[in-house]
């Protein structure tokens, strides 16, 4: 088996790292409503589910950063300057390791944005 | 010199054959056309109808509010002039308008002959210019709806006060929901499956970059709302009570499906007209786009955030903030690919030498006018601002700035870049210059005073208001800016409509632009008369004899030997030829499913249940013709010669076919409207202690053998497919036979659940949602039999064969969606109450 996956060719992997955002973005939501609505039936605390989440956001970034590790690498490691618009399959390689790499630098940007209430808010206040 | 001449009568001869089959029906027929460029002509302007229709409102209810205390409209018209004016505005022309100028566009900018179903844009136009009328026709009956183009119950479900006008809301617009997810399956299909050869992802046009963003958008935004609907109109018409607190609903799930929806409309609106934008802005600084990575980058960025902010139109819901947190973040990070794509744009024009035409114009103000939107949205996305602004006329003023300026003015500004494509004119300069400074100046004055106005207190959606609390000055300001900037609007409505017979024709790309779409000749239906081989993002700056090429026949598709429509099939990634597709042509089937299906809507609305019936049937029948006569025909040869030396397989089955792909797209839609009728079990589960309220559930055994009983029928039907790919077509058939009785089996098997326990919807929310899950899984049994039938009927004709299989595999496919939801439905149904 190998460590690092092969490249591949396919259109989906430029989603990655949006897909990565989405899913802790839907983790972040749900496990906070449904904690706040069940509060009185559950057995551990606010600050628990906050550090729980936060390690769900290590989690995240640290996928995004290997989704972004993989483009870099699709992109050549940055060989070739955008944009990229040559008629050759080599070209739209480059092309898509450098928008998918622009798109995991974004979702890691905005994972973070998103965990930041995690550092803030410390209660279920309505 | 006898070669030339053969060659040259040849080209005329391939010219005529060409034009023959796809010339347009004449007469009353002319109407039963489903050419791209005709359906997206009408679907334009009749969008474009609308939204003058919606201006008119605005006006009114403008005229309503100039001064305190009027009298012009009554309190209940005024209720029904902004409801509607909103509703058109959004679901009749912002959404459409995008949609319409894509079908037109789309072909000749990818360099194909035609989008994949050309008879599925003709279906959808019908079904949104029914639906469009039945919706606007309302008000002139004083039944139109009233309470606001978001219906939030419990006020919309008071039948007392809503009358029949929330019906007509819910039932006209989950009609023409159903035409938006149509456009969507054309677009996502066209885009990926049908560029000319050579055109690979990294060098597509930006256009449909965008509209391949916001098409995806469409599949998972629009469900949750048709889910809501389902819910909404079960409430009304059955009482069921989703939303009714007192017997265990919560209006605030309405508000979640909905805003699930209306915030990702807001970017589905906003992406299009910003991809106008990225055609146009090259064109005039007569470069390529600087940065087109980065557009990527914001257009799928600002896909998927848009998704994480439907919560900050709830902040005052009292939800726990830390939920508000969380959308309010996500809120401000969407500002980074919005900011980006603007970025894009002033590099472009930087490194360019920008000419600046009229259609710049309207760019440049639109988003000046934009940004000012967009900083407000900023503030907004603030919970502790909003808390202050919500529902006041800052809000009102910060979506006009968003939409007026992201919106309508760069679909003006498209009007006035694309016109020649359509009637081989330009509009008026000069005309144009007017209109823009009376819309841009009209605009602000009507609308910045409306920042101060809700600072000042004014709450939205209020008829009146006294004369002392300070707001008469700003809304009398706001009043005369509404009437200049219609006046602009005006100015450009007579620009398109009056006579330009004496005005000589513009050259064939008479701003010089570079990009594939200005190939397209007006007088001609065939899209291209030859599809090119691309090697550039704008061929027509970097590819020299390109068009000359491309009018002399010289690239592939030149001809219609089979006197067939035919489009060409690409791959995904590298645009390499696979397949030369038959598309359909000309049919009145499309207006007949359309309207038969509009007639379900309508005749639902006003509780005529046998109407109903009939016009499902009509419908029905309808579709079954439209398939059997007009999809996976077996071709007379396999083969094609598409020209230069290339041959091409004229039949496709499974993923390698478009019919696949469409139906993958069509149930991820489908799934995630079923994700959302989940999401409101769970919903109802965390909002009560004990969410069953001591009601029987549908109990263990039931559901489970539902539940069995699908996967068994899932399985024969995975051996049906093998069976008839190895040819043995009795075993195939026998197994599809067996199949629909064991699909009946598990639709029963579902139902028995909640029939035997004696679950009654009307009574508690916990019966209803159990029933309407129950229900929704069920009726898709009851299509997979239709589809199992049609199949074996199929095989006993001869149409479905090991060669020709797709139908097959694609109703195969349509079980895997179904196998899923049916685990999910009837797992979560009958396990879901023991384990809580």
């Amino acid at each position: 088996m190998r460590l690092i996956p092969k490249e591949v060719e396919t259109l989906w992997t430029l989603f990655t790292g949006p897909v990565v955002w989405a899913l802790h973005f839907l983790a972040c939501y749900i496990a906070a409503a449904v904690y706040c609505a069940k509060a009185s039936q559950v057995s551990f605390s606010f600050g628990t589910l906050r550090l729980s989440l936060f390690a769900m956001t290590a989690v995240a970034l640290a996928a995004i950063l290997v989704a972004a590790w993989l483009s870099w690498r699709q992109w050549g490691f940055g060989s070739g300057d955008p944009p990229h618009d040559a008629p050759t399959r080599q070209d739209r390689l480059l092309f898509q390791g450098f928008a998918t790499l622009l798109l995991s630098g974004l979702s890691f940007v905005a994972v973070i944005f998103v965990s930041v209430p995690l550092l803030f808010i410390e209660v279920c206040a309505r | 010199m006898t070669n030339g001449t053969t060659s040259k009568d040849m080209a005329e001869t391939q010219e005529d054959e060409l034009r023959r089959v796809w010339a347009n029906p004449k007469g009353w027929r002319y109407w039963t056309s489903v050419n791209n460029t005709q359906i997206g002509l009408w679907y334009g302007s009749a969008a474009f109808i609308f939204m003058l229709f919606a201006g008119v409102l605005a006006l009114l209810v403008r005229l309503q509010l100039a001064v305190p205390d009027n009298d012009f409209l009554s309190a209940d018209l005024f209720n029904q002039a902004f409801t509607l004016h909103g509703t058109v505005m959004m679901f009749l022309f912002a959404v459409p308008i995008f949609e319409a100028v894509a079908i037109f566009l789309l072909p000749s900018m990818l360099g194909a002959r035609e989008l994949p179903f050309p008879r599925l844009s003709a279906f959808g136009f019908w079904s949104f210019a029914l639906g469009g009328v039945f919706v606007c026709g309302s008000i002139f009956f004083n039944a139109a709806p009233n309470s606001g183009w978001f219906m939030y119950p419990p006020l919309a479900t008071d039948k007392e006060y809503s009358g029949i006008g929330a019906d007509i809301w819910l039932l006209g617009l989950s009609f023409i929901e159903v035409a938006s997810i149509a456009a969507a399956v054309e677009l996502i299909v066209g885009i990926m499956k049908c560029r000319a050869p050579g055109m690979r992802i990294n060098m597509m046009p930006l256009f449909a970059w965008y509209l391949l963003i916001v098409a995806g958008m469409i599949l998972f935004a629009f469900p949750p709302l048709i889910a809501g609907d389902i819910l909404f109109e079960m409430e009304r018409m059955f009482d069921w009570p989703f939303f009714d607190a007192e017997r265990g609903g919560d209006p605030l799930l309405w508000q979640h499906l909905f805003w699930i929806f209306g915030h990702p409309e807001v970017y589905i609106i906003f992406l299009p007209a910003i991809a106008l934008m990225a055609m146009i802005v090259p064109t005039f600084a007569q470069r390529p786009i600087v940065g087109y990575s980065w557009i990527v980058l914001a257009a799928v960025g600002t896909g998927f955030l848009s998704f994480g902010l439907w919560v900050h139109h709830m902040f005052t819901t009292g939800l726990p903030q830390i939920s508000l947190a969380f959308f309010s973040a996500a809120s401000e990070a969407v500002a980074i690919p919005t900011g980006v794509q603007i970025f894009v744009f002033i590099a472009t024009m930087l490194a360019g030498r920008v000419i600046f035409s009229l259609p710049m114009l309207f760019g440049a103000g639109g988003l000046a006018i934009f940004v000012i939107g967009g900083l407000t949205g900023v503030m907004v996305a603030l919970a502790p601002f909003d808390w202050q602004a919500h529902d006041t006329y800052f809000v009102v003023a910060h979506l006009h700035y968003v939409l007026i300026g992201g919106m309508l003015f760069p679909v003006v500004a498209g009007i006035y870049y694309y016109y020649p494509l359509i009637d081989g004119r330009k509009l008026s300069d000069r005309i144009g210059r007017i209109a823009f400074w009376l819309m841009f100046i009209g605009f602000n004055t009507g609308f910045f005073p409306m920042h101060l106005t809700g600072l000042r207190g004014m709450p939205r959606r209020v008829f009146t208001y006294p004369a002392e609390v300070g707001w008469d000055l700003l809304n009398l300001i706001s009043t005369v800016g509404a009437f200049i900037f219609a006046s602009g609007v005006a100015l450009i409505v007579i620009d398109i409509l009056r006579p330009k017979s004496r005005k000589p024709e513009a050259e064939m790309n008479p701003w010089n632009a570079g990009t594939l779409e200005w190939i397209s000749e007006p007088e001609e239906n065939w899209g291209v008369r030859s599809i090119p081989i691309i090697s550039s993002r704008y061929p027509l700056w970097d590819q020299p004899g390109l068009i000359e090429d491309i009018k002399k026949g010289r690239f592939y598709l030149p001809d219609a030997q089979d006197g067939r429509r035919e489009t060409l099939v690409t791959s995904v990634l590298d645009a390499e030829p696979l397949q030369c597709l038959r598309v359909g042509g000309t049919s009145y089937l499309t207006i007949v499913s359309a309207f038969s299906l509009g007639g379900v809507f309508i005749a639902l609305t006003f509780h005529w249940w046998l109407l109903t019936v009939l016009f499902g049937i009509v419908t029905l029948g309808t579709i079954l013709i439209w398939l059997w006569t007009g999809t996976s025909e077996i071709p007379e040869r396999n083969e094609r010669d598409i020209g230069l030396g290339v041959t091409l397989p004229v039949y496709a089955s499974g993923p390698a076919s478009v019919g696949w792909w469409a139906m993958f797209i069509t149930m991820a839609g489908d799934g995630t409207a079923f994700a959302s009728l989940m999401f409101g079990y769970f919903f109802y589960w965390t909002i009560h202690p004990d969410f069953t309220a001591g009601l029987p559930g549908p109990g263990v055994v039931w559901p489970l053998a539902a539940v069995a009983l699908f996967a068994i029928a899932w399985l024969v039907m995975l051996l049906a497919r093998h069976a008839n790919a190895k040819d043995r077509l009795r075993l195939a058939r026998l197994c599809l036979f067996c199949s629909v009785f064991v699909t009946l089996a598990a639709c029963l098997a579902g139902l028995a659940g909640p029939t035997l326990h004696r679950m009654q919807p009307t009574v508690h929310v916990y019966p209803a949602i159990v029933w309407v899950i129950c229900l929704w899984t069920v009726l898709h049994g009851l299509v997979a039999i239709i589809m199992q039938l049609y199949c074996l009927a199929g095989s006993f004709t001869g149409r479905l064969t090991a060669n020709y299989d797709a139908d097959l595999r694609n109703v195969v496919l349509y079980w895997h969606f179904l196998v899923i939801t049916a685990l999910t439905s009837f797992g979560v149904l009958g396990l879901f109450p023991e384990v809580s």
